[in-house]
């Protein structure tokens, strides 16, 4: 296994909510082309770790990614430019638009930068997910939750990103529609995108994970490989277990 | 009251109305995209007439040093802030759009004679002064609070309205003004006639409508502001900065503002500081709309415009009185039918 070039590395990041601290320490890298995962329970700072990656809350300690130091004067809409996306855990589409122009939107700053390809780019997600071609013309607010979940990702994917941050891709989805959306995770490692994933569902997440991070109440655990995470003693007790639920 | 005269303030309400729909659209645009409520909206319907009056009258319009001091301001705030984070790279766009454009404005200004000009080139010469104050007085008084609750933002407003309506006097005086019509005359309708002005009124009106629906609809720069509007966090999880939109949606408030009142000014004198109650006017159509929907925003506008017509026949006196009162019953229907939904899911 050749080792790719780092892409993402953040070193003792702390954030604190007032006196609280939802993260301690926390040290993460994050490679070229790869599929990296952090596991936890509820209100273990997953959704923090995200956030302050993206710039959306204020943190202290090292982020540095594609060589240069991300401090809190980046602000998102500046990570954006430089290929960093996050899809949030509500998604946050516009409900009110058609589903057509959420895609368009999610291009928005390529737009701005002069970036042809945006057509490009909207067939190519059309391809992955075929049923947002379907609905294009429909108002976000009007899809079921597989398919905004899909569309939130479609449109993250629109920015053409270096890294796409999901958080909780798997939330409130049937069985089916999760194994399509981990399917498409996968499939994102092919197209040179690293994949930066937090979820609750561990089973799904190492599978298709290179890498995982076991995140508890704001500091890292564990780490290693997925699949060496997944049998992992103490990974397999607290949060696989024998039906794989949790 | 017979036909003739029936006709006559429906005339009047009509224009009045599309002025005030023109109004209440920017208002909505500006509390949807920032939840300010402008309430300094006003005062660009009236710099935007004084301006071009000023201008007719071959004269500089003071407004041009407000437009050179707040570019000023902003391009040492923007540029300061550019050199400390280390972005100079910035620095030219900041400088020339701040900077250089209101000063190259000056130097034009000061080099021709305004009177001799076309009307066309007029307007155009006052629309280019008084529509960057738009965005200046964003980033000056609102975008380091943009976070602020409504409330905070409407004091902002309420200053802003006052220290404009202030330098209006200080700039142009007490004095009203009126310029000449776009075209003079009326138009012979047999049984009734219509002034050429009210017919310019009513098409750059109409036109103006379209061109926001239009841009709302197809451009991707309209398409942000309403992500903005729909969805603050997803907007900028988009790279539509926060701060982009808003300064677009007031350049686009200063826009109508000021296209108004050289729109009107033709048919009603105006003083320094007219603007206050044509651009409350608006804001009742935009109440109207619940400060979201642009087209019952524009319909109470215009309801707004005949209901201020009308009672200006039989009551005179009370015609302000019974516009303003209208928002009483507005507010206890909307009250009673209002929805309290969550932004998202």
């Amino acid at each position: 296994m050749t080792v790719r070039p780092v892409l993402l590395e953040a070193k003792d990041l702390s954030v604190s909510y007032g006196k609280v601290e939802a993260l301690h320490k926390v040290g993460l890298t994050i490679r070229e082309g790869e599929i990296v995962t952090v596991i936890g329970p509820n209100g273990a700072g997953k959704t923090t770790l995200l956030s302050c990656l993206m710039g959306l809350l204020p943190g202290r300690g090292e982020v540095v990614y594609a060589g240069r130091a991300l401090g809190g004067d980046v602000e998102v809409e500046e990570r954006v430019g430089l290929g960093l996306t996050l899809v949030p855990e509500k998604r946050e589409l516009f409900a009110d638009m058609s589903v057509g122009d959420n895609l368009l939107l999610g291009a928005f700053d390529r737009h701005r930068r002069g970036d042809g390809g945006i057509r490009e780019t909207l067939a190519e997600v059309y391809d992955i997910f075929p049923r947002l071609r379907e609905r294009a013309e429909q108002t976000a607010g009007t899809l079921s939750g597989g398919e905004r979940q899909m569309l939130a990702m479609g449109r993250a994917l629109m920015a053409k990103p270096k890294l796409l941050m999901l958080d909780e891709p798997s939330l409130g989805l049937a069985p089916l529609i999760i194994r399509e959306i981990f399917r498409t995770v996968s499939r994102l490692r092919g197209m040179g995108v690293s994949v930066l994933l937090v979820e609750q569902n561990a089973r799904a997440a190492l599978q298709v994970a290179d890498y995982g991070y076991v995140l508890e109440t704001g500091e890292i655990s564990l780490a290693g490989p997925g699949a060496e995470l997944a049998s992992d003693p103490r990974v397999v007790e607290a949060y696989l277990g024998l039906g794989g639920k949790r | 009251m017979d036909f003739q005269i029936a006709l006559l303030l429906g005339q009047d309400g009509l224009t009045n109305g599309a002025i005030y729909a023109l109004l209440a659209l920017a208002l909505v645009l500006v509390f949807a995209v920032t939840r300010v409520i402008f309430i300094p909206q006003g005062e660009f319907v009236a710099y935007g007439a004084l301006t071009l009056a000023t201008l007719q009258a071959g004269k500089l319009p003071a407004t041009l040093w407000l437009v050179v001091v707040l570019g000023a301001a902003v391009a040492a705030i923007d540029g300061a802030r550019a050199l400390r984070h280390g972005s100079a790279r910035r620095l030219p766009r900041i400088l020339a759009l701040n900077l250089a454009a209101p000063l190259a404005l000056w130097l034009l200004l000061a080099g021709v004679d305004p009177a001799g000009l076309p009307l066309a080139a007029q307007v155009l010469l006052a629309l280019a002064i008084v529509v960057p104050l738009g965005p200046m007085i964003y980033r000056l008084a609102y975008q380091p609070i943009a976070e602020a609750p409504v409330l905070i933002l409407l004091i902002v407003s309420i200053a802003v309205h006052l220290v404009l309506t202030g330098l209006g006097l200080l700039f142009f005086g007490a004095e009203g003004t009126r310029t000449p019509a776009f075209t003079e005359g009326a138009l012979d309708l047999g049984f009734t006639s219509l002034q050429y002005q009210t017919l310019w009124i009513l098409l750059i009106s109409a036109a103006l409508i379209v061109g926001l629906y239009a841009f709302f609809g197809r451009s991707i720069y309209g398409k942000a502001l309403r992500a903005t509007a729909l969805n603050r966090t997803g907007a900028r999880l988009m790279g539509i900065s926060t701060t982009l939109a808003g300064k677009l949606s007031f350049t686009l408030a200063a826009l109508i503002g000021a296209f108004s009142g050289v729109l009107i000014s033709p048919i009603t004198t105006l003083y320094y500081d007219s603007g206050f109650l044509i651009g409350l006017k608006g804001f009742v159509g935009a109440i109207i709309g619940g400060l979201v929907s642009y087209p019952v925003a524009a319909a109470g506008a215009l309801l707004v415009g005949f209901l201020e017509a009308y009672s200006s026949f039989w009551a005179s006196a009370y015609k302000e009185v019974i516009v303003f009162t209208l928002i009483i019953p507005v507010l206890l229907w909307r009250s009673l039918g209002a929805r309290h939904t969550e932004e998202e899911e």
